[in-house]
């Protein structure tokens, strides 16, 4: 206080630099905040970018080219000696049949290249179409019927504006032939997009037009109850144990030390796990929903484990002391009281637990879930495979088309990821209670 | 009989057993009125006798499992004689899968040779015969513990505490999973290892820097005489790694500022999961991304400015790693910046510094070892991530600090070795497992580091 006070000339430039000062650092301030703010934003921006980016090239997985044409069940082609029986039918020429309804719409085409060329206008796979229709209904041979059938990959993309038909020719998949076909076709209201029932319905197959994802999604979904079905219990079981058993020593925070370890394990060491342990040593079939779910178990557990002990410690002690205050044994506690307190929270922890094991992939490869698998799996120790990893075979395909069939697989393993996640946060809401 | 149908008979036999424990507690209490007698609920007796009728009867169905496959091929090559019994590993088990293929069924006996269709038949003979020991022994075992359980019930018996003392047990049991679990890792992966050390000396493994794992196939093959170095590996790793966190430690550190200490409340509401989105997308997603997008769109901005991008760059996978690890970043950060008290802030604005000033020399120090346990974790994460660099980054073994180029990784180098067909005694696939003995104790390291140093932080302010 008994500094001497500085002149007034003196104070002036002190405000002066102060001010400057003020300025500078207000300046500064504002910069900070900017860059937490462009951080931020652009964090949303990539959230944006991905989604659009594969939304805007997956949305066409989900229509498909028809193309209308008159059909002539030749009974020439399709049961030549009039048996008409299943085993006939079911080996018929069908594409015989397509192929003659093409040449009779375009009689002018002629040479053997360009017939192909012709009979590329329509998938390969609508033989089997027409196979089918004929064995649920063999009254049909002999009969024309003006009917929708399955445009081939490469025209699909073209109507869908996916391949450029302003390059010159050699350098599109297209050829001016097929264009001038298809023009025509499309002159007489004969080619139409409809929806795509066949990437709902089928399995995977080499041609993208008739590749579907049903034999993912089941396959994802056999893996994933075999997860839950191991899973959820024993994390329950190892989470009660920890929290409410388990003496305060050593060994206790041995498994703790685990428990949080095994949580950063990278996906893929747990891959070489089960490629080791369940394939090598216990011989469990590879490709199998079976040894997918065990590894799968493994991964998740840690997760399990941590949610379903952060919901057990939220159950307050007082209900624990007055159950035992009434004679209950601590088993009792348990299973009577704490596991019915906690169950909501360890519901979403489960749930969140099996939607990033729907997610992974990484250690599915390892052990052999990536074969290429045409049939819908039937049993756990069928060979399988799972969204995600039908996801990485399809990226992996030169066809253009298996492109936007990637995208629209993406689409719906995510949607089932939404699904699940709103689940897990419907859940907490509804029955998580604050005490 | 099928596994299942046995397995549901035993459900049914418990079930039973859980009714006819009760029923019997009851009649030697006296009834319902001599209840009170007992020493536990009637239940309880009832739950033991169901434990004792269906837990030993499990353990040897799936005792059975387990070995089954192994003691019937073991029978069928003694029955083939010594031709058989001599042969290479490899070449054994080749006609094992003949004898497997046709008993399964996909060949047909009469397409292989006489002796394989022989021992096929064989093969399912036993087959049969395992079964049907399998389903008579597991029911008796069921029988006799359920029956013996039966005939000790008596009031003064301890049913409850016997139930509960099995049930703790079984507890423990599943929380001995996770110690299994490591030790199963750690025992698989340095099992192999070793072997492939005995083809590869550990020094050249470690420091060598040429890395081609093609093997000859014949011994006059060119070209392809197998090297494994791994550096090459590791720093490609470490390239990708470093571009990430380049990308998500200043995103997520400032997005994690921002949203804990500038953010309106409504922001930070719609934000906040947002981000989180970022960490729930699959990262097979992100690397179809990776491919596809982001790796083309390099290559144009590349081509522009006059600069060779490979189409596989590193600069691709990591950029595109470096979003996935944004939120985890971030979520960690907003942990650490809101657990620093209240009370730090309110000293340095009392003192007049301005809210960044506040944040950079007050917050942020304290902070700090949180956000760097955070930050490592985050490392350990982009290095053993596997799927974004399999899509996106190259296979080729290139040792170079550029990251226009392609470079490969650890994990990539795992699932190429090890995805299809492949014999366990090469060197090729041992290598998949030494490289993830390295990847198992790099990021356990990471981890153990970084969580001891969030605890501790943790407990600083707690």
């Amino acid at each position: 206080m008994n500094r001497p006070v500085p002149a007034a000339q003196d104070q002036s430039r002190i405000r002066e630099r102060v001010e400057r000062g003020l300025r500078r650092r207000y300046r500064a301030e504002r910069r900070f905040r900017a860059y937490g703010l462009a951080a931020a934003v652009s964090g949303l921006l990539f959230v944006a970018f991905l989604f659009l980016s594969i939304i805007s090239t997956g949305y066409t997985a989900f229509v498909q080219t028809y193309i209308r044409i008159d059909i002539r069940f030749n009974q020439e082609l399709i049961d030549p000696e009039g048996k008409k029986d299943t085993e006939t039918l079911r080996i018929g020429d069908y594409s015989g049949v397509f192929k003659e309804a093409l040449r009779e719409k375009f009689p002018q085409v002629e040479g053997r290249r360009e017939l192909r060329q012709l009979y590329g206008l329509i998938s390969d796979g609508s033989a089997f179409d027409l196979r089918d229709m004929v064995l649920g209904d063999p009254r049909l041979i002999g009969q024309t019927r003006e009917l929708w059938l399955m445009a081939s990959d490469d025209i699909d993309q073209l109507v869908k504006g996916k391949i450029d038909r302003k390059l010159p020719e050699d350098q599109r998949v297209i050829s001016d032939l097929q264009l001038g076909w298809l023009d025509a076709l499309t002159g007489e209201d004969r080619v139409e997009r409809r929806f795509n029932r066949v990437f709902f319905t089928a399995g995977d197959s080499r041609e993208p037009e008739q590749a579907g994802v049903l034999g993912a999604v089941v396959g994802s979904f056999l893996t994933l109850m075999v997860t839950l079905v191991l899973s959820f219990p024993i994390g329950v079981a190892a989470a009660v144990y920890l929290e409410e058993f388990a003496p305060a020593n050593r060994f206790t925070d041995m498994i703790e030390v685990n428990i949080n370890n095994l949580a950063a394990v990278p996906s893929i060491v747990f891959g070489l796990l089960g490629l080791a342990v369940f394939i090598q040593f216990f011989g469990v079939p590879r490709s199998a929903p079976l040894v997918g779910g065990l590894v799968l178990t493994l991964m998740t557990l840690p997760t399990i484990i941590i949610a379903s002990r952060a919901a057990i410690k939220a159950v307050p002690p007082s209900i624990r002391e007055a159950a035992l205050g009434m004679g209950a044994s601590q088993v009792q506690v348990v299973a009577h009281h704490v596991l019915p307190l906690a169950m909501p929270g360890m519901l979403t922890g489960a749930i969140i637990g099996m939607a990033r094991a729907l997610g992974e992939s990484a250690p599915l490869l390892m052990i052999g879930m990536v074969a290429f698998i045409a049939d819908i799996p039937g049993s756990l120790t069928d060979p399988a495979t799972v969204l995600p990893v039908q996801v990485f075979l399809w990226a992996d395909s030169p066809e253009r088309a298996f492109l936007e069939r990637t995208s629209g697989a993406i689409m719906v393993l995510l949607a089932f990821l939404l699904v699940m996640n709103a689940a897990a946060v419907i859940l907490r809401q509804k029955f998580e209670r604050r005490w | 009989m099928q596994t299942s149908s046995l397995i549901l008979a035993l459900l049914v036999l418990t079930g039973i057993a859980y009714q006819l424990g009760r029923m019997r507690s009851l009649r030697v209490a006296g009834g319902a009125r001599g209840a009170r007698k007992l020493h536990s609920l009637p239940s309880y007796y009832g739950l033991l006798t169901a434990i004792w009728c269906g837990l030993p009867a499990l353990v040897v169905v799936l005792g059975w499992q387990a070995l089954e496959d192994r003691i019937i091929a073991g029978q069928v090559i003694q029955s083939m004689g010594g031709s058989v019994q001599e042969l290479a590993p490899g070449e054994l088990s080749l006609v094992l899968n003949d004898v497997r293929n046709v008993v399964a069924g996909n060949v047909k006996p009469d397409a292989v040779m006489p002796e394989i269709a022989v021992a096929a038949l064989r093969w399912q003979r036993l087959d049969g015969l395992s079964r049907t020991s399998a389903a008579v022994l597991a029911l008796c075992v069921a029988l006799a513990g359920g029956w013996i359980t039966l005939l000790r019930i008596k009031p003064t018996m301890r049913a409850r505490n016997r139930v509960e003392q099995i049930v703790r047990v079984a507890l423990m049991g599943c929380s001995l999973i996770a110690i299994l679990t490591t030790i199963g890792i750690v025992l698989s992966v340095l099992y192999e290892s070793l072997q492939f050390f005995r083809f590869v000396p550990v020094t050249e493994f470690i420091f060598g820097t040429q890395w081609s794992p093609q093997l000859a196939i014949r011994a006059d093959q060119v070209g392809s005489t197998g090297a494994f170095g791994a550096v090459p590996l590791f720093a490609g790793t470490l390239l990708i790694s470093f571009i990430a966190m380049a990308v998500a430690v200043p995103v997520g550190l400032f997005s994690a500022i921002y949203l804990a200490e500038y953010a309106s409340r409504g922001f930070r509401a719609v934000t906040k999961p947002l981000l989180e989105v970022l960490a729930g997308i699959p990262t097979v997603v992100y690397g179809f991304f990776a491919a596809l997008t982001v790796a083309p769109l390099l290559r144009g901005v590349g081509e522009r400015l006059g600069l060779e991008v490979a189409s596989e760059s590193a600069l691709a996978a990591g950029l595109v790693m470096g979003i996935m690890i944004i939120p985890f970043v971030s979520s960690l950060a907003d942990d650490m910046i809101t657990a620093v008290p209240q009370a730090l802030r309110d000293g340095s604005y009392g003192l007049g510094a301005t809210r960044s000033e506040t944040i950079r020399k007050v917050v942020l120090p304290a902070a700090l070892p949180g956000i760097v346990g955070g930050v490592l974790l985050a490392v350990s994460r982009a290095i053993g991530e596997t799927m974004i660099v399999v899509m996106a980054a190259g296979l080729s073994a290139n040792l170079t600090a550029n990251p226009l180029e392609a470079v490969t990784t650890v994990t990539v180098q795992i699932v190429t070795l090890l995805v299809g067909d492949q014999e366990f005694d090469s060197p090729k696939t041992l290598a998949a497992f030494a490289l993830g003995l390295m990847l198992f104790l790099v990021t356990l390291l990471l981890n153990v580091i970084a969580l001891k140093v969030v605890r501790r932080y943790r407990e600083q302010y707690e």
